[in-house]
């Protein structure tokens, strides 16, 4: 009994366990590294555009790869407006389906529904651009902006979003298309956010005899708003981000002659997708990488509040339970 | 007098009541809105899939225009990049889960990881294939399937990352603290116990990262390129599915179209098929 135990055997775990440790912290810093190495090679390469235009390259309309001249605003001007409109559109459809889940539906639904609004996030963005240039885009000139044109035509200023030709391609159909893309990942954000809401505080409202809009306005929103907000910046983060869904719709046309939401235009995205491998080695590659790092920096922003809003959420939720 | 606050309590009573159906209302039209746009893109998907798939789809190269064929080279090419990414990006992902959850979770290093992490997860995809075309393919002069793959892996990574580590924050400690006290290893504890118990919510996770990968197609433009040839080559150019629909798609040929939504068909099929298996895993588990 006052033998010890083989050494072999007792050294063996130590080692290990400090080999398992390192690995592990290798892949945490590999993740970390991945950021910088992003932003560090982006900036190397977009170098020649960013010494040569500086930062007037984001106010300069003009985008000619044979003169040799860039300028970024009509792809940020692109990229700003389709997620604008799928904003405008996603936020309140998202709001109501986060409400039904939670409040209206009855249990046996919540699950079946739930799913298919996950599985809506799930479809590849590549489906939704080719359904959204062959199927939705004939009948969204057809039904929405033909008749738009007709009643908007002759109004002075408002007219002036509804001009140009309406052939279903453009910044409206990308807008349209991006919210059909990120209503699920806003509705599934809200409901869970809604469903931190203290039950005890939900029923002492019903209790008092509010309708079920009173308790999600004034009790239900209010206790979640920064948890909201946040979802609604995720949304915002991925539309902005989006790729194949808006390059085929877009109409990929560089032009800012108008306030039209009809027009071809082109965005940050859809520019990287059609240009960036037919791009030569120099200028033109660097003012595209250039945009590619404008995109990534504004995304960067949008995701850090979005995460930031979602954290102070789960703080308060903490510190009140 | 007494009438008159019953009066003005009665229509009070009545907006609330009116209001509150008209939220109710538009809720449900919400819901319906959403649930509409999915089963039509379900259904035009299937609808014009199956008109544009026949065995030749799966077994012949892409045609030029105008010409028959199939869809063979393209589907192989998307399959190996997949399972080569899958390959690569899953261990790094489940270690810096680990970390996250089993070492030092509070250090400045782990915090860093969790914001960057969640970072990744939802940063623009073509961004990844900037990246990769910077430091991959100009340095090797090429576009390339290992290109693609590492484009893909890039992505994996976040995902795995994100599921290893709620899942392992699942295991209760005390299944921990009974191996440690029978005197196991942390590495034996990680793998042989936390890991274990945790396997059905990282499957999930690491099929939910391939549902996200075999749509992709950003990451790829730019990167694995295209190619009109069967290879199984990774230092050449490699067809992947979805680059081949955008090319497809964006063509005015009508063969190339109906070829397109064949495509489109069966990545739908396989990213929904994918869901639902790692959806229907972790209902087991709870």
């Amino acid at each position: 009994m006052t033998h010890p135990p083989p050494m072999k055997a007792a050294r063996s775990g130590p080692l290990a366990d400090r080999v398992f440790g390192w690995v592990a912290k290798g892949a945490a810093l590999f993740t970390l590294g991945m950021l910088i190495a992003i932003l560090a090679s982006l900036t190397v390469s977009a170098w020649p555009a960013i010494s040569k235009y500086g930062l007037g390259f984001l106010t300069n309309a003009t985008w000619d790869p044979v003169k040799e001249e860039f300028g970024g605003l009509v792809m940020i001007y692109g990229t700003l407006m389709t997620s604008l409109i799928a904003l405008v559109i996603a936020v309140p459809v998202s709001f109501g389906i986060a409400l039904f889940l939670t409040e209206l539906s009855p249990a046996w639904l919540k699950r079946p529904l739930g799913t298919a609004i996950e599985l809506l996030a799930a479809i590849p963005s590549i489906v939704y651009g080719m359904w959204g240039l062959l199927v939705f885009g004939p009948l969204l000139a057809t039904y929405v902006q033909q008749p738009l044109q007709t009643a908007f035509g002759g109004v002075p200023y408002l007219g002036a979003f509804f001009s140009g030709p309406p052939v279903g391609i453009g910044i409206l159909s990308a807008g349209v298309i991006l919210a059909i893309m990120i209503i699920p990942f806003i509705a599934a954000v809200m409901r869970d956010v809604f469903e931190v809401t203290p039950t005890l505080l939900k029923e002492s409202a019903y209790g008092l005899g509010a309708t079920t809009w009173e308790v999600v306005s004034k009790v239900v929103l209010p206790y979640t708003k920064a948890g909201v907000i946040g979802g609604i910046m995720l949304g915002l983060g991925r539309a902005i981000g989006e790729t194949m869904a808006v390059t085929f719709v877009i109409g990929n046309f560089n032009q800012l002659d108008s306030l039209s939401l009809f027009q071809a235009a082109n965005s940050i995205t859809s520019a990287l997708a059609n240009e960036f491998a037919e791009a030569g080695e120099g200028l033109h590659q660097a003012a595209l990488m250039y945009l590619g790092l404008v995109l990534f920096f504004i995304t960067f922003v949008v995701l850090s509040l979005s995460k930031l809003l979602l954290a102070q959420l789960k703080k308060g939720e903490g510190a009140k339970s | 007098m007494n009438s008159t606050v019953q009066n003005g309590r009665e229509v009070r009573y009545a907006r609330r009541k009116r209001v509150n159906a008209v939220a109710t209302a538009l809720s449900m039209a919400a819901m319906a809105f959403g649930l509409f746009w999915l089963f039509w893109i379900l259904f035009e998907t299937v609808r014009l899939g199956l008109g544009g798939l026949t065995l030749t789809t799966l077994t012949q190269m892409t045609p030029p225009p105008n010409d028959a064929g199939g869809l063979a080279n393209a589907i192989f090419g998307s399959f190996l990049m997949v399972l080569l990414a899958t390959f690569v990006g899953t261990p790094i992902g489940i270690m810096a889960g680990i970390y996250l959850v089993e070492f030092d979770s509070k250090s400045w290093l782990a915090t860093a990881t969790r914001f960057v992490n969640d970072i990744l997860l939802s940063a623009p995809s073509i961004v990844i294939g900037l990246f990769v075309y910077a430091v991959v393919v100009t340095r090797f002069k090429s576009f390339s399937g290992y290109a693609g793959v590492i484009a893909l892996a890039l992505i994996v990574i976040p995902v795995v990352i994100r599921t290893t580590e709620n899942m392992l924050q699942l295991v209760p400690s005390g299944l921990r603290e009974a191996a440690y006290a029978l005197g196991a290893p942390k590495w034996k504890v990680v793998l042989s116990i936390t890991l274990r118990a945790a396997r059905a919510g990282v499957v999930t996770g690491v099929l939910l990262a391939v549902a996200r990968i075999a749509g992709e197609t950003a990451p790829l433009l730019f990167t694995a390129l295209s190619n009109q040839f069967w290879t199984s080559s990774l230092s050449e150019p490699m067809a992947s599915l979805p680059v081949t629909i955008f090319k497809f798609a964006m063509s005015p040929y009508e063969n190339w179209q109906a070829l397109a939504w064949a495509g489109v068909f069966l990545i739908t099929l396989a990213v929904l098929g994918l869901n639902i298996l790692a959806r229907v895993l972790t209902r087991n588990k709870s």
